[in-house]
């Protein structure tokens, strides 16, 4: 099934900075409902209140954290089934595999292209 | 007095010291138990009372060697001073580099007015230009590391200061994070920032770690 460029994606970070590139990667994907979280907590609300396609979140965040996120989408029947991204400059194996663990649907360290921001979204949606 | 009976007498007075200050106790105190002390020993405890007068000697030796690193100027100027200058690394890159997309946006309103050729060309240049962007994430989050690390020494002078007495004493500094009990890993025990360049993985690396996890 042909992945839908107007579906909402949420992307989470603290940085101001890197949400705009992202947004930026994202527009010049093709997608177009963009929103944005500075933490785990709004992303959290957000996500129960709309309806996301695509989670594209950092871990380094305060008050909570992307990988308890992951676990509160995981934990909710609701958002169980939403894609989640990890965009993160964690990069030592015990975070991959605790991510992984928790159910992270990819991974990716920063820094990084677009490219590669392309193909694990390809990876988790399909190709578009 | 017997040696024991100093030892109990010393243990006695040092827990009720506690008891009153709690673990910040001050060397002038400790002082004046060891003085008090010593004025109760009689002449059989010769020995006992020139290891004690010794130990008093070693403590404000040390005492004097720390003062004369002068720990409250280098917590109050250097370390305040070498923290406030990372923060202003920080807000300046963060700064430059909204500015650098600020321009590469504006590069992307241009593209529809341009040959498709010479469009698509752009997109590519202000592509690159935005994930090279990336590195005021990764260089912010390095210097955070950093003025943690220098906010943990600010937090061990401060209680050197405290431990000199009331001419030293300043106001309480930040506390370090503390690190979560051990056993399976926590969310904070797992956030260790950015590694070093020649030490973190390559996306490959990643890549095959991710997937060799069932």
């Amino acid at each position: 099934m042909a992945v839908d460029k107007n579906m909402n994606v949420l992307i989470v970070d603290d940085y101001k900075t890197m949400l705009r590139i992202i947004r930026n990667l994202l527009r010049q994907l093709g997608f177009v409902n963009i929103d944005e979280a500075t933490d785990g907590s709004m992303a959290l609300q957000m996500l129960r209140n709309g309806n996301y396609g695509l989670v594209i979140s950092d871990w380094n965040m305060e008050p909570m954290t992307g990988l308890q996120l992951l676990r509160e989408v995981r934990a909710d029947a609701k958002l169980k089934p939403t894609p989640f991204i990890m965009v993160t400059a964690e990069s030592k194996s015990e975070n991959v595999i605790a991510a992984k663990e928790a159910g992270v649907s990819n991974y990716i360290v920063k820094p990084f292209n677009a490219e590669t921001l392309k193909a694990k979204m390809v990876s988790v949606l399909g190709d578009f | 007095m017997s040696a024991s009976d100093l030892d109990r007498q010393l243990a006695l007075r040092l827990e009720e010291l506690r008891k009153e200050y709690g673990d910040a106790v001050k060397l002038e105190r400790v002082a004046d138990v060891v003085r008090a002390l010593l004025l109760s020993v009689n002449h059989g405890d010769v020995r006992l009372y020139k290891e004690l007068e010794s130990l008093a000697a070693y403590i404000q030796q040390a005492k004097e060697e720390i003062a004369s690193l002068q720990p409250d100027e280098l917590r109050q100027e250097v370390i305040a001073s070498a923290t406030d200058e990372l923060d202003a690394i920080v807000g300046a890159t963060e700064q430059a580099t909204n500015t650098i997309m600020d321009m590469a946006d504006q590069l992307e309103i241009l593209r529809p007015e341009l040959p498709p050729e010479v469009g698509e060309k752009l997109g590519e240049v202000t592509t690159h230009i935005y994930e090279a962007c990336s590195f005021q994430d990764i260089t912010g989050q390095r210097i955070s590391k950093v003025v943690g690390a220098l906010k943990h020494i600010e937090s061990k002078l401060d209680a050197l200061v405290r431990a000199f007495g009331p001419e030293f004493e300043r106001p309480v500094a930040s506390q370090a994070r503390p690190f979560s009990a051990a056993g399976a890993p926590s969310d904070e025990d797992l956030l260790n920032g950015p590694q070093l360049p020649d030490k973190a993985k390559k996306q490959d690396e990643i890549d095959a770690l991710f997937n060799s996890i069932g």
